[in-house]
């Protein structure tokens, strides 16, 4: 399980992004952050990771308090984290970039595996390098791939779906879908698809640097069909709906 | 063959207690051995030290081989060698220098090379140089090479000196006729105290010939680079060189790109960019488990393979 206990985060000036933020994602659940731009999702993420050090506040993965352990520390324990803005990296190729991810050589057939979880073929790709020369949609779903390769206790995906075409998208529903089925692992995805949302277990809704409101999917997009007020001043609101 | 010859050979080429194809092996300016192949044959100079190598016309898929290894401090070795490609040959020339030293003398190893390429060929010059031992003497490699490309030739230079040599001055000029090719991979790491300064000077002669100039350094502790290069495009052609470079603790790293349209149909592009490595990168890495001091080494390496 991952517990969240009264997380607050401010901007290195001083601006307050999350606020006494509190969050339970149990185990083995898909959880679904939504909600508006700029209201604290990828801030928590970074937080869960280790990237961002919290001002206050407590973080207990299976059991242990790992407010104090370092982002090296929290992958190991099995934290992975598929970045908003994947970042490329020069002279590695996307076969390497995959092994550093899994932390072993990895076969041909398995690359190829991993690869088509998100719609990329294998023999187009495991040579290229992880460089400017990939698209928005190719680098996006690299990133993707890579923490698919790691197969961790708890998974974060931020925004999976931006950039990706609609083929892949229904590709990558699918992957979501296995993973919640097969895995005993928890993922976590932030995102503003109506398609994402469904696969859910639990949504839960950040703005304003808080958990606004969360709870079971059902409830939770009936209340959001009633009540589109929720969302605030959700600028992306019509993708939801 | 001395010992450390050998062990320089292991790093510097291919050699693993022989070589595939033609061969020359130089050391401490004495060479310890030679073979010829029926398309290549290499020969002493008369009136300079070094050789001149000539490759048939037609020669297809061979390789030749010419490392060259300094051993010890107190030594100033200067080679001119000249390859000679015959028209249509398709070779791939594996060059190369280490040098040993475990005394307090400087060692140095000049390098000049001369390539003569024949119409229509293509030729894949693969260079390493490193440098090795305990010494404190001041290793050095000083190479320059001189390249002409006859119609529809094609060089494709991949250079390599990752660490180890104190000093370095390269350089390397081209002249290209129609149709000629030229591709330049070079890539460069200094540490401590080295400094490595990189000239190159590629005029693009002939109609339709184009260069593709792509340098990869990275200067850490208190090293310094510099990277110079003039392309002229002479006309109608197209130039592109891309320096980049990665900083970390003291080092620098100069860079001046020149390009010079002599004609209106010239095209040439220069890109260069030069910092620290980015921090998102050690982030991502560290994301899978690495440590930063491991997500550093594998990004350099990376970017230097
Ligand atoms: N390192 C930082 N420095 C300054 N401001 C930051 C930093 N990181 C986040 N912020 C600010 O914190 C707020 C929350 O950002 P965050 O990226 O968490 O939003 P989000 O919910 O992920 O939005 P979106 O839906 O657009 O991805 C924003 O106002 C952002 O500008
Ligand atoms: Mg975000």
């Amino acid at each position: 399980m991952l517990k969240l206990e009264n997380i607050s985060w401010s901007t290195p000036d001083g601006t307050p992004v999350l606020k006494d933020l509190n969050l339970e994602v149990p185990d083995g659940k898909s959880v679904v952050l939504t909600g508006p731009n700029g209201g604290g999702k990828t801030t928590l993420a970074k937080i869960i990771a280790g990237i961002y050090k919290q001002d206050n506040g407590k973080i207990y993965f299976d059991g242990r308090d790992i407010t104090e352990v370092d982002i090296t520390e929290r992958a190991k324990m099995g934290i992975s984290f598929a970045f908003q803005q994947p970042v490329r990296f020069k002279g590695i190729t996307v076969q390497k970039l995959l092994e550093l991810a899994a932390g072993k050589k990895l076969e041909r057939d398995v690359t190829c595996d991993i690869l088509s979880k998100v719609g990329l073929c294998a023999g187009e790709y495991v040579n290229r390098e992880v460089n400017a020369t990939l698209s928005g949609g190719e680098i996006k779903r690299i990133e993707i791939a890579t923490v698919l390769a790691r197969n961790s206790k708890l998974t974060v995906f931020d925004e999976p779906e931006a950039g990706i075409d609609l083929w892949s998208f229904t590709n990558l529903i699918h992957t979501f879908e296995e993973m919640r089925k097969s895995m005993d692992g928890t993922i976590i995805i932030i995102s503003h698809q109506e398609r994402i949302l469904k696969i859910a277990d639990e949504i839960a809704i950040v703005a304003d640097g808080r958990i606004k409101m969360s709870g079971a999917a059902d409830d939770m997009m009936k209340s959001l069909a009633e009540n589109k007020s929720i969302i605030g001043r959700c600028s992306k609101q019509e993708a939801l709906f | 063959m001395k010992e450390i010859t050998k062990d320089l050979l292991r790093e510097i080429s291919e050699w693993n207690g022989e070589f595939k194809g033609a061969y020359n092996i130089r050391e401490d300016g004495a060479c310890v051995g030679r073979v010829s192949s029926k398309n290549i044959r290499i020969e002493s100079k008369k009136d300079q030290p070094g050789l001149e190598i000539f490759i048939a016309a037609n020669t297809k898929g061979e390789t030749v081989s010419i490392p060259a290894c300094v051993t010890h401090g107190d030594v100033d070795d200067l080679v001119y060698n000249d390859f000679y490609v015959g028209e249509n040959a398709d070779v791939v020339i594996v060059a190369g220098c280490g040098i040993h030293t475990e005394t307090g003398e400087p060692a140095r190893h000049n390098g000049i090379h001369r390539f003569i390429l024949g119409k229509n060929s293509k030729v894949k010059y693969l260079e390493k140089h490193i440098g090795t031992g305990h010494g404190t003497g001041l290793k050095s490699i000083d190479p320059v090479t001189e390249a002409e490309l006859d119609e529809n030739s094609v060089l494709e230079m991949d250079t390599a000196q990752i660490g180890g040599v104190d000093r370095t001055l390269r350089k390397t000029a081209a002249k290209l006729g129609a149709g000629a090719k030229l591709l330049i991979r070079e890539r460069i790491l200094t540490e401590k105290d080295q400094t490595a300064k990189t000239e190159f000077c590629v005029e693009l002669n002939g109609k339709d010939s184009g260069v593709d100039l792509i340098s990869r350094s990275v200067a850490r502790d208190n090293s310094h680079q510099g990277y110079h290069s003039v392309i002229i495009g002479n006309a109608p052609c197209t130039g592109h060189s891309e320096c980049d470079a990665i900083i970390s603790e003291n080092g620098k790293v100069d860079a001046a790109p020149e390009l010079h349209a002599h004609d209106t149909d010239a095209a040439l592009i220069h890109e260069a960019a030069i910092g620290k490595i980015a921090g998102e990168q050690i982030l991502k890495l560290r994301t899978l488990g690495m440590t930063e001091q491991e997500a550093e080494a594998t990004i350099i390496d990376g970017f230097l393979s």
